[in-house]
């Protein structure tokens, strides 16, 4: 075998309280996909930053065409031809589309910033992903799923060897995906590495050659993805036999929703966000929201959470007609809702673990009866139990959790709430099989033994199918179906959507 | 050992640090710095005793800045309110020859820590409510307010004769130490008991790191900012009791100039990030006393008060080199590269370690 382009070898990281990596080796040839698998904080982000200089490593060493390199910054990373889009997307907000595809390497003119051809090419570049906007919008006026493209689009225009793509298909749909994959297999022809994280197993299996597998920072194996099936590869990430992992898929029984209608909105809307939409959920209801990105089932959720003010429209709530102001309007009527851009409103960075659990009940109970410490470990201890939190102490900084933990840290404060309705905006997003199963079947056992209602939003037709008892179909911000019963399969969402075109 | 460790590792190191190594620097090269004399009618006397007297008014101020940059907002008004406090109490207990207020001196006092708490939430509301960028906000009454103590006191510096005035700043009969000293204990209790007996730290902390998530887990982000303005209001008039009663006087154009700075200050060097979120009430305390430690030494030291600036400016340098993250990591690299010339005799190493220097 040629020699390997990319070779890392007995690499280790140690956080305060956590080892994140210990003796890793990967390896990674020009020409191949290669997929990193693992659990939430099985470490394959902190193998990325090691690798890009965002983090010192504390052992090891890392091989590019045979010669040992050890990049500071990402910046020097890149000089060595390592170009990555990391799990956050660590764009400016503030600049223009083009600017962001273009910082640190403005093409210049006599000297001055040749803004006509950074302009142009920048379109040039999205046009090869199929995405047509203004680039000379600041990145804020889109979307997190084309913020995702944006970056992509910045990493495959460097000259570089190596592309690192760490979860970039988390946010985008199926087209979106198809069009990253295109792009990802010419360069592979020009013959360069790639390595692709994703929980998305079926993407791992049309994409990638190899796969390697972490679990607890440690290496359990390098495999072909031919000869790997996928229930092996799920039981070595989990490190479960094969049999545990099968029962796993075993699912509960839906829930039986009860006569009792918890909330009844009645052709609610927002001006510009959303047009009379008719909800009805049932308490011990699981109800799903379908439709493509943009069809406006956030906006749905975000009018029952009182996030934005319903100016269409009635909405009531056990029987009594309300109008939400505010998030804790609906609160008081013990509804919870899980954002679904976690980082940008969900997570408080710098607070702790404990204390992003504890936030809303604290909100709720209001500012002057504060929750006694001992009162908010306990809370915290067993939420992280229940949700199988992988944190180092309690006291650990959210921002330091991997991303699918910081998910779970969001659904805790909810629960902590002991809502009758639970709104869950994508709450599966980025998190790691196993785990996706777990939360489905939180939500039918919520639903099922505590009579909650749960909203299900979600792009993963499957995960809806295989959970709810209710599905309204959404497009063009609106309402085109209603769906139960044996009417609940992914053909049955489809045709509706379709049919709303007509 | 182990608890010296933990103390370094605290919020409170650096600013304990810094008051130290100025107290140290005192005791060695001013004469009489330690000495505390009591006078006959047993008031207490001395140079420690003159900082801490007057720091009084610094270190309010800075318990409500402190509230305000950990939301990532920031007071500049707070000078010009002091001012305006002063005008309001001086003019309401008058400035008559013959020692006799106008009006009960507990009214005006009342009255002035109220105006100073309208001004608070001014700020607060355009802050708040108008989404107006803190300092842009706080400008307007910061070069408004001036204006508004001047057209109070009409123009003049109104000289307070009656004599209970004195003691807010001063001595109470028979007591030990300046009566401000337990009013700015008093507002640091305030503030500590509001910290452990409600979830004002949480919420303000929430607020400065991620307004956005704050809001979807149920806070009032709104009500928070406003809150904190208004407390910063009122801060800034219990200031300006003191400040006034301080020279008897309130003269608009000089009470409370500069303050904003000296507490913005004072909190920066407490280890309160300006760019919000987690907040030290403690550090904040010590940083107002540090900084008119600092300004009592460079008067010791026969400094003119116009060269003053330069020498905090100075300060502040140092301090923010302190605290900056490039720094640390430099001193940490140079902390694990001593530990590991320790560990090994290798000359190698120690070649190495220089080049990289
Ligand atoms: N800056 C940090 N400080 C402390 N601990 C950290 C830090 N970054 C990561 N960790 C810890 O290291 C472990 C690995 O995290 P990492 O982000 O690599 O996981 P991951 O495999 O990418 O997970 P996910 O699929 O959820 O993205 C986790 O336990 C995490 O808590
Ligand atoms: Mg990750």
């Amino acid at each position: 075998m040629a020699q390997a382009l990319l070779e890392m070898r007995h690499i280790t990281k140690e956080f305060p309280g956590v080892r994140a990596l210990s003796n890793v080796d990967f390896t990674l040839h020009a020409g191949e996909i290669h997929s990193l698998m693992g659990e939430n904080g099985a470490g394959k982000s902190t193998l990325v930053k090691v690798l890009t200089g965002v983090y010192p490593r504390d052992g090891g060493t890392v091989f590019l065409n045979g010669k040992a390199i050890n990049p500071k910054t990402p910046k020097d990373a890149q000089d060595c031809g390592i170009s990555t889009v990391y799990q956050e997307v660590n764009l400016c907000s503030n600049l223009t589309v083009a600017e962001n595809i273009f910082i640190g390497r403005e093409p210049r003119k006599f000297g001055m910033i040749d803004w006509q051809t950074i302009n142009q090419r920048a379109a040039e570049l999205l046009a090869k992903l199929d995405v047509h906007i203004d680039v000379t919008k600041t990145l804020d006026n889109y979307s997190v799923a084309l913020q995702q493209m944006i970056a992509i689009a910045r990493a495959v225009d460097v000259d570089a060897k190596i592309l690192i793509l760490d979860e970039p298909t988390s946010s985008l749909n199926e087209e979106e995906t198809a069009h990253l994959f295109k792009i990802m297999r010419q360069l592979q022809k020009q013959g360069l590495g790639i390595i692709f994280i994703s929980h998305f197993l079926d993407q791992i299996y049309e994409i990638c050659d190899h796969i390697t597998v972490l679990r607890n920072g440690e290496l359990v194996g390098a495999y072909e993805t031919a000869k790997l099936p996928r229930l092996e590869l799920i039981a070595k990430m989990v490190g479960k036999d094969l049999n545990e992992v099968k029962d796993m898929d075993n699912f509960a029984e839906k829930s039986v929703p009860s006569d009792e209608v918890f909330l009844d909105a009645k052709g609610i809307g927002a001006v510009g966000k959303l047009n009379e939409v008719d909800v009805q959920i049932h308490k011990g209801e699981v109800i799903g929201f379908a439709g493509l990105l943009g069809s406006g089932r956030t906006e749905t959720a975000e009018l029952l959470f009182g996030i934005n003010e319903i100016n269409k429209g009635s909405l009531s709530i056990n029987g009594k007609k309300l109008h939400l102001k505010n998030p804790m309007n609906a609160m008081e009527q013990k509804i919870g809702f899980c954002p679904e851009d976690r980082k940008l409103s969900g997570i408080i960075g710098d607070l702790s673990v404990r204390e992003n659990i504890i936030l809303a009940m604290q909100a709720k109970d209001g500012i002057l009866r504060h929750i006694p410490y001992e009162e908010q470990v306990k809370i915290a201890d067993d939420c992280i139990k229940l949700l199988r939190i992988k944190v180092s102490s309690r006291e650990q900084l959210v921002k330091n959790l991997s991303g699918g933990n910081q998910q779970k840290v969001i659904i805790a404060r909810w629960l902590a709430t002991q809502p009758d309705l639970l709104i869950l905006d994508e709450p599966t997003r980025g998190i790691d099989v196993g785990t996706k199963t777990e939360i489905q079947k939180m939500a039918i056992s919520l639903a099922k033994q505590k009579g909650m209602a749960v909203v299900f939003i979600s792009s993963e037709m499957d995960e809806m199918v295989r959970t709810c008892t209710k599905l309204v179909v959404m497009r063009d911000r609106r309402k085109v179906a209603e769906l139960t019963g044996s009417d609940i399969s992914s053909d049955g969402v489809m045709k509706a959507i379709a049919g709303g075109a007509a | 050992m182990d608890m010296l460790k933990k103390f370094s590792g605290s919020s409170l190191f650096l600013p304990v640090v810094a008051l130290s190594v100025l107290l140290i620097f005192n005791t060695l090269f001013v004469d009489g710095f330690l000495t505390i004399q009591m006078t006959e009618d047993g008031h207490l006397y001395g140079r420690l005793v003159d900082i801490l007297n007057r720091s009084c008014s610094l270190i309010i101020l800075a318990l409500g800045m402190t509230f305000v940059i950990a939301t990532s907002g920031i007071d500049i008004s707070v000078g010009a309110v002091v001012a305006i406090s002063a005008a309001v109490v001086c003019t309401l207990i008058g400035g008559r020859g013959d020692g006799v207020a106008e009006m009960p001196m507990s009214v005006a006092m009342l009255a002035a820590v109220g105006v100073g708490v309208l001004c608070g939430m001014w700020n607060g509301l355009l802050v708040a409510k108008f989404k107006i960028q803190a300092v842009v906000a706080t400008l307007i009454l910061m070069t408004a307010g001036r204006g508004v103590a001047q057209l109070m006191t009409e123009g003049q510096i109104i000289t307070v004769y009656y004599k209970p005035f004195e003691y807010i700043a001063g001595f109470l009969p028979n007591m030990p130490l300046p009566t401000n000293i337990f009013i700015a204990l008093a507002m640091v209790l305030l503030v500590a008991v509001l910290m452990k007996k409600t979830s004002i730290g949480l919420f303000v902390q929430s607020v400065g790191i991620n307004p956005t998530a704050a809001r979807y887990a149920g806070i009032n982000v709104t009500m928070v900012i406003f809150l904190v303005y208004a407390f910063s209001g009122l801060c800034a008039g219990v200031s300006g009791l003191i400040e006034s009663s301080l020279i008897r006087a309130a003269d608009a154009n000089n009470a409370g100039l500069n303050m904003e700075m000296d507490a913005i200050l004072a909190v920066a060097l407490g280890g309160t990030l300006l760019s919000g979120g987690k907040f030290y009430v403690g550090g904040s305390v010590i940083g107002a006393i540090t900084i008119q430690t600092l300004t009592t030494t460079m008067y010791a030291l026969g400094v003119s008060a116009d060269q003053l600036p330069v020498v905090k400016a100075a300060a502040v340098i140092i301090i923010c080199l302190i605290q900056s993250k490039k720094a640390q990591e430099m001193f940490d690299k140079w902390k694990a590269s001593r530990h590991s010339q320790q560990k090994n005799d290798n000359k190698a190493v120690f070649g190495k370690a220089v080049k990289q220097l």
